[in-house]
């Protein structure tokens, strides 16, 4: 396969990039919708999002890919692994997996491993995509398509960070830790609104309506497509610089300060939207907080909050179908209200 | 200028509205057929680059020429399969090879139709009834080039560059190929109404040599700022949004480029993807430079991008020639053929794409376009909702069953059933020296499929009386019980669609949808007042339930009137007969067995609603200033009630 669209290289989408900056430096997050319209490079970016991410180390043998630095072992392999000496580990690519639509449970969650069943008669558990997906991003292109009992495995474990599997006389758990990242276009069916809520932020992405960038995008595309090689190369210093960001962004978000003020900004501005539950102000502040990380600020203040802000809350407002305001409208319209234009 | 120009167009856009011509794209239609021919050939000479072709005509000759003049240009080598409608995952994807995994006794995969098409092409007959589902696939793996799925215990990964040849007999309008497809397909032909006559042979013009001599040029045609500027622009004025269609436009200037032989993109390829690629995507007409309008008589209707008045026939006849045109490329029917026509350096290159692309708007579109509506976006086809229930859903369980009827295999529970027969079947077949080397006997009888279980989904269909005075009030609160509808998360697996009747006639305002972004959208300006068509409506809703029951979902109807009907079903007026019309096909509704529920709207329960509602069998509410929720609560409740089939019901075969 090709190497990816150098994440650099995305021209325009600002917010997006964003969002995806920020569920890199703080998983936590929980994940990040991408609704809009179509040929915006919704996937694109994804892809180049895996290729942009620093590697993470890993214990050697364990099919979760667990963090050699856990206290405590969370899945069989590291238990098994773990006793005695330390594990060794190596540094591995953060994984985005694709959830195709189509996959089968069984390829999803894990199931018994049919080869080593057929052939020696031994129960074996085969992990699936959502172990694959430890510690890293899953990616669903399409969400809105997704059968519904995916969906409803998808909440599930994204809400636990644990799979549990009790299927064909297996009984097995483990971790499934994942920035779950889902894109799709409202037109083709609305998101149930559980699913909804496991996504920290959400994002609208719109086709650029300048020429110039709309031209611009062309021509990368084209300088990538004739040599990907030559064009990764060429935006090499720029994804360095990037990748430096997040890491040196992680590295400060234990030590960025969320002061009573910026808390009572968040609360203010929850308060204003009527948003449901504490999990938008939880997510508002994690985000702001992530950002400045990014920024290299020393505490969430407003800036970052009102930055935030549409991400973090616009799929979170209750909805009332008999008003015809767009979400993002009302976010924007709150925040101007309590931060000033 | 170029406001004179796009009335000449336009005109003669309008006068080849006769049956036959209405459909092509072109000014006339062996130009139409050109077109395809070029289409042809430049997805010929760079067929994953392009996407494939959308080919919106019905099974017949002129189709067939075009698929065999196409086929005539790719090496004889290439992998062309057909895509059949109702195929599973397993055949699409790939997935376990039952056969080859019993006798190995090791898991063996089977390639599915995307990967054995490598390198060649993908035949979709009948692509306008393809399911969303299905056309996700198909996009995704266009997208990467690379097939990529988890099944059956088995990752299925492969190469998968191919051209997706789209064969959509759509005939409705609101029949289309799923717009994920449609989206990444630079070429959107109408072959509809072309004449036998105008369907000339390709081979005098392009040659296989000559695609297979392109396709090696392809890669060195070089990158043009302007052409690609150009494209954009057009892509901007035209309203297509997507910055894939200016994308695969400019591919299509390249592939057009090297099949001249050339490494430089020049005018006259540009103008092709124009008209070719950004013209059947256009959703609005551009906004013309000075909004001076022409003195011409009719120009008053034409001039504004989006005037309300239907394009009239009858005096455009004359007008071709008339006004003066300005140089670009007006020859009527001449300016079809690029390749011959010198480019005018004196026009700047956006106005002559525009132009181009003016020029090549399908009659139809033209039309929509200048009614300000725009083209319509398209649903996914319904196919897929009938095999849902066969493999899609919940697992329940196993039961004895063929997997080869589309049902899934239950490996396990085969499995299980087969381990008690080991020890007595080998001993059986111990002397048969073939069966030696195997190490699970699974006999026919074994087989089990899953049982899946999948909740019947919904379509609640309000029919409402938009004549009269109170109509816009009925329809605010229709409009609002639908958006509650649908926003209710309960729900959320069932469609909704807006039939009105009014004036002579029922129009349907929303297609069943779930989607509240389309329903808002479709349902933002309504019209009221006239006539009181009833038994139209009723009709009309009648055809559409039927057209819901096809796609495996229940209908629902709910119809918001006074029952009080004065439009007969054929459009004439009189009390009497509206009345004896309306009845009869509320009696036809009854036959069909569709639950329904009546809202009375009048002021007093009044006697003809009531009358009504007994004659089709339907639930009576008299509900006079029922509001949205009041509404949404009625139907709810019948959804809840007896009439409504079992929830779940367990498909498997």
């Amino acid at each position: 396969m090709a190497p990816a669209f150098p994440f650099a290289a995305i021209v325009g989408q600002d917010e997006m990039k964003l969002a995806m900056l920020i569920a890199a430096v703080e998983p936590a997050i929980g994940g990040v919708l991408v609704f809009g319209d179509r040929g915006t490079g919704k996937s694109t970016a994804v892809r180049a999002l895996a290729a942009l991410l620093p590697p993470m180390k890993a214990v050697v043998g364990c099919r979760y890919g667990c963090d050699p630095d856990d206290a405590q072992p969370r899945c069989e392999d590291c238990a098994r692994l773990k006793t005695g000496s330390r594990p060794r580990s190596h540094a591995v690519p953060v994984p985005v997996v694709d959830l195709p639509l189509g996959a089968t449970e069984d390829r999803v969650v894990g199931a018994l491993d049919l080869e080593r069943a057929l052939t020696q008669g031994i129960k074996a558990f085969e992990p699936g995509l959502l172990a694959r997906a430890n510690r890293g991003f899953l990616y669903v292109d399409e969400v809105n398509l997704l059968e519904d009992h995916l969906v409803d495995l998808l909440i599930d474990v994204a809400a636990s960070g644990e799979n549990v599997v009790e299927r064909e006389g297996l009984s097995v758990r483990h971790p499934a830790r994942f920035v779950l990242v889902g894109s799709g276009n409202p037109e083709e069916g609305e998101l149930r609104p559980q699913l909804l809520d496991r996504f920290g932020l959400a994002v609208e992405v719109r086709t650029p309506g300048e020429i110039a960038q709309r031209v611009e995008v062309i021509k990368r595309r084209d300088a990538y497509e004739r040599d990907p090689l030559a064009f990764r190369e060429q935006w090499a210093a720029d994804e360095e610089r990037l990748r430096r960001r997040i890491v040196g962004a992680r590295k400060r978000l234990p030590a960025v300060e969320v002061g009573d003020a910026a808390l009572t900004r968040a609360a203010e501005l929850c308060l204003a939207l009527g948003t449901d539950g504490l999990r938008g102000e939880l997510t508002l502040i994690r985000a702001a907080r992530a950002l400045a990380a990014l920024d290299g600020a020393a505490g969430v203040g407003d800036a970052q909050l009102r930055r935030v802000a549409g991400p973090a809350l616009r799929h979170r407002l209750r909805r009332d179908p008999l008003d015809e305001t767009d979400a993002s409208a009302r976010v924007e319209r709150a925040a101007v209200e309590l931060f000033g234009a | 200028m170029a406001a004179a120009n796009r009335e000449s167009r336009d005109s003669r856009a309008d006068h080849a509205a006769s049956p036959v011509e209405a459909a092509v794209p072109g000014p006339t239609p062996d130009a139409g057929w050109a077109d395809a021919l070029l289409a042809a050939a430049l997805i010929a000479v760079d067929p994953v680059g392009l996407g494939g072709v959308a080919l919106r005509a019905r099974a017949g000759p002129v189709r067939d020429r075009w698929l065999a003049e196409w086929r005539a240009l790719l090496p004889a080598d290439t992998p062309v399969r057909r895509l059949p409608l109702h195929i599973g995952d397993d055949r699409l994807l790939g997935g376990l090879d039952l056969a080859a995994t019993l006798r190995s006794g090791r898991p063996v995969a089977q390639s599915g139709l995307l990967t054995q098409c490598d390198g060649g092409a993908l035949v979709v007959a009948m692509a306008e009834r393809l399911g969303a589902g299905q056309a996700a696939r198909l996009a995704a793996a266009m997208d990467r080039g690379e097939l990529q799925a988890e099944r059956e215990g088995l990752p299925l990964q492969g190469p998968a560059c191919w051209a997706l040849i789209a064969l959509d007999e759509g005939d409705a309008d609101d029949e289309h190929l799923p717009a994920v497809l449609g989206e990444r397909m630079a070429f959107a032909l109408r072959l509809d109404g072309l004449p036998w006559r105008a369907v000339e042979p390709l081979a005098s013009t392009v040659s296989a040599q000559e695609v297979m001599r392109a396709r090696a040029r392809l890669g060195e045609v070089a990158f043009d700022g302007a052409t690609v500027e150009g494209l954009c622009g057009v892509a901007l004025a035209l309203g297509v949004h997507s910055s894939r269609a200016a994308w695969l436009a400019w591919r299509a200037a390249r592939a057009a480029a090297a099949l001249r032989g050339s490494r430089t993109v020049d005018a006259d390829d540009a103008v092709l993807a124009a008209r070719l690629v950004l013209a059947p995507r256009a959703t609005q007409l551009p906004v013309p430079p000075e909004p001076k309008p022409e003195p011409e008589p009719e120009s008053e209707s034409e001039a504004a991008p989006a005037p309300p008045e239907p394009p009239e026939p009858a005096t455009s006849e004359a007008q071709p020639e008339d006004p003066a045109p300005p140089p670009p490329a007006d020859e009527t029917p001449a300016d079809a053929d690029p390749d011959r026509e010198p480019p005018q350096p004196a026009a700047p290159l956006d106005e002559m794409l525009i132009e181009a692309a003016l020029a090549a708007i399908p009659a139809g579109l033209l039309a929509a376009l200048k009614l300000g509506q725009g083209a319509r976006s398209s649903q996914a086809g319904r196919a897929d909702a009938w095999s849902a229930a066969a493999r899609g859903g919940r697992p329940v369980g196993s039961r004895r069953g063929d997997p080869r009827s589309g049902a899934r295999l239950s490996l396990v529970d085969t499995l299980r059933a087969a381990a008690p027969w080991q020890a007595l079947r080998r001993a059986q077949r111990g002397a048969e020296p073939t069966a030696a080397g195997r190490r699970i006997e699974v006999q026919a009888d074994d087989f089990r499929v899953a049982r899946c279980r999948q909740r019947r989904s919904t379509t609640t269909l309000f029919v409402i009386d938009a004549s009269g005075s109170s109509a816009l009030h009925r329809l605010a609160e229709a409009k609002g019980a639908v958006n509650l509808l649908l926003a209710d998360c309960y729900v959320r697996r069932d469609s909704v669609a807006v039939l009105a009747f009014r004036g002579r006639r029922a129009e349907l305002l929303l297609p069943p949808t779930r989607s509240l972004v389309r329903a808002k959208r479709s349902l933002a300006a309504l019209p009221g007042g006239g006539g009181t068509p009833l038994a139209a409506g009723i009709e009309a809703a009648l055809a559409l339930a039927a057209q819901v029951q096809r796609a495996g979902a229940t209908p629902l109807l709910v119809f918001l009137t006074d029952g009080r009907a004065n439009v007969a079903l054929d459009g004439s007026g009189g009390r009497a007969q509206a009345d004896s019309d309306a009845l009869r096909a509320a009696r036809r509704l009854r036959g069909a067995g569709l639950a329904s529920l009546l809202i009375d709207t009048s002021p007093q329960p009044a006697a003809a609603a009531q009358r009504l509602a007994a004659a089709m069998a339907a639930r009576y509410s008299a509900l006079p200033h029922a509001g949205a929720r009041a509404l949404s609560q009625a139907v709810r409740s019948l959804q809840a009630g007896p009439a409504r089939p079992a929830a779940a019901r367990s498909g498997g075969g």
